[in-house]
């Protein structure tokens, strides 16, 4: 059992959590993620390590309910536990791997979408650390939906854009990146680019054209999440990859986002009847522990 | 009763209706049956069953307590070789081990020396006898990789003689392919693999869940900082493989691990779990082995109508005889010597029906089975909605890749002295489908059992 040390709320509907995993705390590295199942009758569900303390043991998560197990878990608060929390996973973001000499010549973007900035955090934090200064834009669809930004104010040049312009630029985060480059004279050899998928693939689409490296960190469905069932596949390159042992983070230009995004909606229906259940306890069996079920 | 040449035969649930549920196919047999079975044991001077046993049970002497009813005494004699006989009294290939040997077997049937040991096992869990502990700690730690067969075993047998041994485990539970692969209607899990697990619990077993060797923390960590003084490996082969044909990665088409992890380790076909899984209308089963029928008699149980595809011919079929014959009369349909080139895939992006091509029987290959050749031009379609690819696991490349001084062959296995468990780092020993690739329960035991002994040896000189 894995305690929430802390929770709180960023945004609407995207919730945070500090949860105590000394031994995920000790070894994770950014870009890596853990697979939490919220108790005995919930699915794995990977989730991105956004933050980290080795010291105290925490590491820190952010999410986005979507589902039924997604819900439960924002149900969920400080002093409360979690069944297993699994990690870390997947391999950690190349650049932490690369020569920080090398990384310091590099004029690096991070562009985050919605939940995916959070993810992105602890890469342009580790930088920041190292000595060296990102930049990053940060898209949402409103004011309300935009996180963590005192936490990127300090660790980055930070751009934001709303889709509907109410806060900072107006557009997607296509649209800041392409008023940067062309019109604001900005220079970039490297971009990574986490958020939801078809940003992600809009974002490789247009960093092609400008012949600018693109990383992205891929979310899938999973099972196991240690590359044993091969739910995670996706095509990149000539290449079948697991995005769990293999991934997360892949090279944008080469990762064949159509069949991701098809493969993405593999459960909905099933899913769809999951959710609907846990809000609507006449119809739900009860025994998952946490609604109370139909008593 | 049945005369001295045939087994007393077994109770199972009626096809028919077991095709529709998760509950147990085969009820075992009860006092009496077994009783009756055991009697036709010779009690062979020199047992030939034994030396069929990869752990050694001593078949004959158990037998002879359960034809006294002393079936306490029977249970002893079991625990002293096997810590999950209620397992492997269920799973074991016996045709071809135990009582492939049995003396009784050349004129008629052998003795159903599986489904005593199955018998017994039960009898003492509804019992609660539990197997005998070891008298005080020697105060040496040991580090488990893997709570399946192999490391269940090690762990055990290691308790037993006093050392304190720790398994870490990458799952949400323990029991490696007992718990993820092998459906409940052939392993009842709370019933049998979780009381199997408790058992060697019982003998101060620590087991630690959620724990990835590789990434949550490495095995040179383990024996440097955690104290450890010895590492077992008993991580398996879990990676699937799939064909490379056009079309894999398409909505509906899945690994069996997959489709197997989803139903038994995240119990997708009941209700109160979250987990889903897509049943299915008209389901191909690439494979012929046990994976395969699981992956079949899963789908037919979730409602689908189940095709195996499988490139040989029936005698070849790896799958143990009863699996095969379990499947037929449940009504899973062969489809056999033809092979997958390509699966359709719909505008939506789900799986729309599957081309295969005819094989024939060739020449003995070096495995000596006939090597299938594709007969050109006879290409044909299947009407399917989903695929469940089964052709074969290897060993995770996990802990290899992140342990210095462990080396592997080509096959991705580890490689380790066969009588000692001996890896080619200093004191880390390793067996089960970890070092032979997929193998059987029973192999995976018998290698844990014999690293046990290695460790201590080990241990003793050090
Ligand atoms: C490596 C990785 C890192 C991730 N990191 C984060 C994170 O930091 N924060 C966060 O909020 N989410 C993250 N996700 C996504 C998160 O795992 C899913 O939102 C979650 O599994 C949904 O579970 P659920 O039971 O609540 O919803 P479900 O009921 O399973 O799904 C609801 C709907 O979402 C779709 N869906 C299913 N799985 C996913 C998925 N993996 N991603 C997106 N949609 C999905 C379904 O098709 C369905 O339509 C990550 C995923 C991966 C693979
Ligand atoms: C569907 C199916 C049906 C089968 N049917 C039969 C049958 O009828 N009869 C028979 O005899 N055999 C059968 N087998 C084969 C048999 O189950 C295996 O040979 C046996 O389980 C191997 O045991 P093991 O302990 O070596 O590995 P496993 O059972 O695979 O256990 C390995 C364990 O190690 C864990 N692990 C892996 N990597 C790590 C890591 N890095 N850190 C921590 N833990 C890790 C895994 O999660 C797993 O729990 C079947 C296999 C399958 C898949
Ligand atoms: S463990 Fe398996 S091989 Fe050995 S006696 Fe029992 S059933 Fe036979
Ligand atoms: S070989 Fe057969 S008859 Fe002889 S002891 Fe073994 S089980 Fe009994
Ligand atoms: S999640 Fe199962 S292989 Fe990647």
């Amino acid at each position: 059992m894995y305690k929430i040390l802390y929770a709180d709320k960023l945004a609407a509907n995207i919730y945070r959590m500090v949860v105590e995993a000394p031994m995920v705390a000790r070894r994770c590295e950014p870009g890596q993620f853990v697979i939490v199942r919220v108790n005995e009758e919930g699915e794995r569900i990977p989730l991105t390590i956004c933050d980290y303390d080795r010291e105290k043991g925490t590491v820190t998560i952010v999410f986005q309910p979507i589902g039924a197990s997604t819900l439960i878990l924002a149900d969920l608060g400080e002093g409360d536990f979690i069944e297993d929390f699994v990690g870390p996973l997947g391999r950690p973001s190349d650049l932490i791997e690369e020569d920080i000499e090398e990384l310091k010549k590099k004029h690096i973007i991070f562009i985050a979408g919605g939940v995916g900035t959070a993810p992105v955090y602890p890469q342009v934090k580790w930088l920041h650390e190292h000595g060296i200064t990102a930049d990053a834009i940060i898209g949402a669809k409103n004011k309300d939906l935009v996180i963590l930004e005192k936490e990127f104010r300090e660790v980055c040049n930070l751009y934001i854009t709303t889709d509907d312009g109410s806060y900072g630029r107006s557009g997607m985060v296509t649209t800041c990146l392409q008023d940067l480059i062309d019109k604001e004279g900005k220079q970039y050899d490297h971009c990574v680019a986490i958020g939801p998928m078809i940003m992600m693939k809009f974002v490789c689409k247009l960093t092609k054209e400008y012949d600018l490296k693109t990383i992205v960190s891929m979310n899938p469905i999973m099972v196991d999440g240690t590359g044993m069932c091969g739910a995670c596949r996706l095509t990149v390159g000539d290449e079948v990859k697991f995005a769990c042992v293999d991934g997360p983070e892949f090279d944008g230009h080469l990762v064949d986002f159509d069949q991701a995004m098809k493969r993405m909606t593999m459960y909905k229906t099933e899913e769809g009847r999951e959710a609907l259940r846990l809000k609507e306890g006449k119809t739900h069996h009860g025994g998952c522990g946490n609604c109370g079920g139909d008593k | 009763m049945g005369d001295v040449w045939t087994k007393v035969p077994v109770r199972e649930q009626d096809p028919k209706v077991r095709a529709a549920n998760f509950d147990e196919v085969c009820y075992g047999y009860n006092k009496e049956e077994a009783m009756t079975e055991s009697v036709r044991c010779l009690n062979c001077k020199k047992p030939k069953c034994v030396a069929g046993c990869p752990v050694s049970i001593n078949i004959p002497a158990f037998i002879q307590e359960v034809k006294e009813g002393n079936f306490e005494k029977a249970y002893d004699i079991i625990s002293e070789s096997s810590a999950l006989p209620a397992v492997c009294g269920r799973v074991c290939p016996q045709e071809s081990q135990c009582e492939g040997q049995c003396i009784r077997g050349i004129k008629g049937e052998p003795v159903s020396i599986g489904k005593l040991e199955r018998f017994v096992a039960d009898w003492a869990r509804e019992n609660g006898i539990k197997p005998k502990k070891a008298e005080s700690s020697n105060g040496h730690k040991i580090a488990v990789i893997g709570a399946g067969p192999a490391g269940l075993t090690c762990a055990g047998d290691l308790a037993r003689m006093g050392y304190e041994v720790t398994i870490f485990e990458a799952l949400h539970k323990a029991g490696g392919v007992l718990s993820y692969g092998i459906p409940e209607f052939r392993l009842p899990k709370a019933a049998v693999v979780d009381k199997e697990v408790e058992n060697v619990e019982s003998l101060g077993v620590k087991i630690v869940k959620d724990v990835i060797i590789g990434k949550s923390i490495t095995i040179d960590e383990l024996l440097k900082d955690e104290g450890f003084e010895a590492v077992f490996i008993g991580s398996g082969a879990g990676l699937p493989m799939f064909m490379h044909i056009p079309g894999e990665n398409a909505n509906g088409v899945f690994s069996a691990n997959e489709y197997l992890t989803r139903n038994n380790l995240m119990k997708a076909y009941r209700e109160d779990y979250l987990t889903p899984i897509h049943k299915g209308s008209k389901v191909a089963v690439v494979g012929g082995g046990n994976v395969a029928m699981d992956a079949a008699r899963t789908a037919l149980r979730l409602g689908a109508e189940v095709h195996i595809v499988y490139r040989r011919s029936e005698a070849e079929l790896p799958a143990r005889a009863e699996e095969v014959h379990h499947a037929k009369e449940e009504g899973v349909i062969f489809n056999l010597l033809c092979n997958p080139v390509e699966i359709y895939v719909g505008e939506d992006g789900w799986v729309s029906g599957m081309k295969c091509i005819r094989m024939e029987l060739g020449e003995p290959d070096a495995s000596g089975r006939r090597r299938p050749v594709e007969i050109p031009g006879s290409e044909f379609d299947i009407d399917v909605d989903t695929v469940i690819m089964s052709l074969g696991t290897s060993p995770n490349p996990l802990i290899s890749s992140t342990t210095i001084g462990l080396d592997t062959n080509r096959r991705k296995c580890i490689i380790a002295d066969e009588a000692t468990g001996k890896t080619t780092k200093e004191a880390v020993y390793a067996g089960g489908d970890a070092v032979t690739g997929a193998a059987t329960v029973i192999l995976a035991m018998g290698a844990g059992k014999a690293a046990a002994k290695g460790i201590d040896e080990f241990i003793r000189n050090k």
